[in-house]
């Protein structure tokens, strides 16, 4: 990085520190924080999203759908969430490459699963056989996005679906003697009303989708916990910047960011509950 | 219904299209030093870095490194992420069951026990708590031997540091690998009992299917053994005690 790293052996101490803090290994862990800050950019909306969905399915008058919504948010929320992240990219990413052999090689003529071996025809790989490593990586990004939302969107889901109930029931009712269709009241009176109610519990669901981020290394992904470990770990002089065991400062940085992370955030979820909460009669709006 | 006959002739053709025309990815641990390992520019480094690239140049094959973790780094190899594994990894019989591997690189090299300094191998033998990463010839060795107990780790730096921590009285991995832990800890750590040998010496993994790649890198391999410059590179990487060709 600076002219003089050339020979770190020889150098004063902060000047050592700012070589070895810059080294190519370094840059990758200080770009694993801005991924983790990428995938809650990702995560949070998509798993809105299917929140928003299992919540409008467990209100649906026709009883499969209900069933559908219920089932979803039920499962999700009984299996722990490790299992479910180890479980979704296999299951998808298997699913996927099945869903492309059956139809690129259909002469293929053994079985999928040898053993204990997962193994398809060369045009079914995804990604690709030889795609670059930031294919794969992106790959592998998009279904750790993909776990986290469907795990996620399952909590959100629950705490919409309670939002909804909360709204005083005569409101509806009122829309309704008004001559609103059952849509239009959803759409005027209870959805701009429940965030309110919804708040509190959405904001948790982000603290924990922001402790979850972690998760990602069990995903294979090099994010922040792997490169802490990586880097703190000792290094011999095979090194150019040999040091001993620092795993503890390494993770103590990443502590640091967590509860920086999480403490802006609880700020900002201050802020927007006394703003959606404006002309509502709560406890949060009255003290504002 | 094909026969075996023309299965082995489209392999074989589909092999040389891909060996000509695609780079051959090369999968490889990034944790063993002095085998392999990620140097501070983010880059794989080490003995099998410089071999592999020497070997790839050599059969004028276009190669690219891929990292992937120890316990996953043969189904990976099957599963096709990349085409061939130079992580350290001994011929074993057991190996050679799900991949096949080239003629040895390295000449069988031996094991030994580290711990702090003061630990005694009779000890160590009737009732100690021994590391090794898993899926190792070493973690194999351990599980098979009465009065010692097997504790396994993901990577070979955290066998290190259970030993430093006191959390095992001593790990059992490749002494090349233990070595430059043993000299730079002033004495901290030391080798405890005998040279060990396990091994058939180390080599390439590749697909059983991939035959026309493992015998384009055998070929390159005896090459270079019998020119000298891989035991220069030997030399180079572990020192002047580890065995030559």
């Amino acid at each position: 990085m600076f002219a003089f790293c050339t020979d770190p052996d020889t150098l004063p101490q902060w000047q050592w520190f700012a070589c070895y803090l810059t080294s190519g290994t370094h840059l990758a862990f200080y770009w694993s924080f801005v991924v983790v800050m990428i995938l809650l950019a990702l995560a949070a909306p998509a798993a809105l999203v299917m929140g928003l969905g299992g919540a409008l399915l467990m209100r649906a008058r026709f009883a499969p759908l209900r069933w559908l919504g219920q089932g979803y948010t039920a499962i999700v929320r009984g299996v722990p969430d490790i299992v479910f992240f180890l479980f979704v990219p296999i299951a998808v990413g298997q699913g996927i490459e099945a869903l492309l052999h059956q139809v690129r090689c259909p002469h293929w003529d053994m079985p999928i699963w040898q053993g204990n071996d997962f193994i398809v025809c060369p045009e079914a790989r995804v990604p690709p056989r030889g795609s670059p490593s930031w294919v794969r990586d992106l790959y592998g990004f998009s279904l750790a996005v993909l776990a986290f939302a469907v795990v996620f969107g399952a909590f959100v889901g629950n705490t919409l679906h309670g939002a909804m109930r909360a709204v005083p029931r005569a409101q509806m009712e009122t829309a309704e003697a008004y001559g609103m269709t059952r849509g239009q009241a959803m759409r005027r009176v209870l959805l701009p009303q429940m965030w309110i109610y919804a708040l509190p519990g959405l904001s948790n669901i982000w603290m924990i989708l922001i402790k979850a981020t972690p998760l990602l290394f069990l995903l294979g992904i090099q994010d922040i916990v792997y490169w802490a470990r990586e880097l703190g770990g000792a290094k011999t002089s095979r090194y150019t910047y040999p040091h001993p065991d620092w795993r503890v400062w390494y993770f103590l940085a990443v502590l640091v960011f967590y509860l920086a992370v999480t403490w802006a955030s609880q700020i900002f979820f201050e802020r927007l509950t006394r703003r959606v909460g404006r002309g509502l009669a709560t406890a949060e709006s009255a003290r504002a | 219904m094909k026969t075996p006959l023309t299965l082995a002739i489209g392999a074989l053709a589909f092999a040389a299209s891909g060996a000509l025309a695609d780079t051959v990815r090369m999968g490889s641990e990034g944790a063993y030093p002095p085998y392999n390992f990620i140097n501070d520019d983010n880059e794989l480094d080490g003995f099998e870095r410089d071999l592999g690239d020497e070997l790839c140049e050599r059969a004028g094959l276009d190669c690219e490194w891929v990292i992937n973790d120890w316990d996953t780094i043969i189904p990976n190899l099957v599963g096709g992420d990349y085409d061939t594994i130079m992580a350290g990894m001994a011929i074993t019989e057991a190996r050679a069951e799900t991949i096949s591997f080239t003629q040895e690189y390295l000449p069988p090299d031996p094991s030994a026990f580290m711990a702090l300094e003061g630990m005694n191998y009779d000890t160590l033998m009737e009732s100690g708590v021994i590391a090794a990463q898993s899926n190792t010839v070493q973690a194999g060795v351990l599980a098979e031997m009465d009065g010692v107990e097997l504790l396994e780790f993901p990577t070979p730096d955290e066998t290190i540091s259970a030993v430093r921590n006191q959390e095992v009285d001593a790990v059992l991995a490749d002494k090349a690998f233990l070595a430059d832990y043993v000299a730079e800890s002033g004495g901290e750590l030391v080798f405890v009992g005998d040279d060990q040998y396990f091994s058939d010496g180390v080599g390439m993994g590749v697909r059983q299917s991939d035959d026309e790649l493992r015998e384009t890198f055998d070929a390159v391999i005896t090459e270079m053994k019998e020119d000298g410059s891989l035991n220069e590179l030997i030399t180079e990487w572990f020192g002047e005690d580890m065995d030559t060709f």
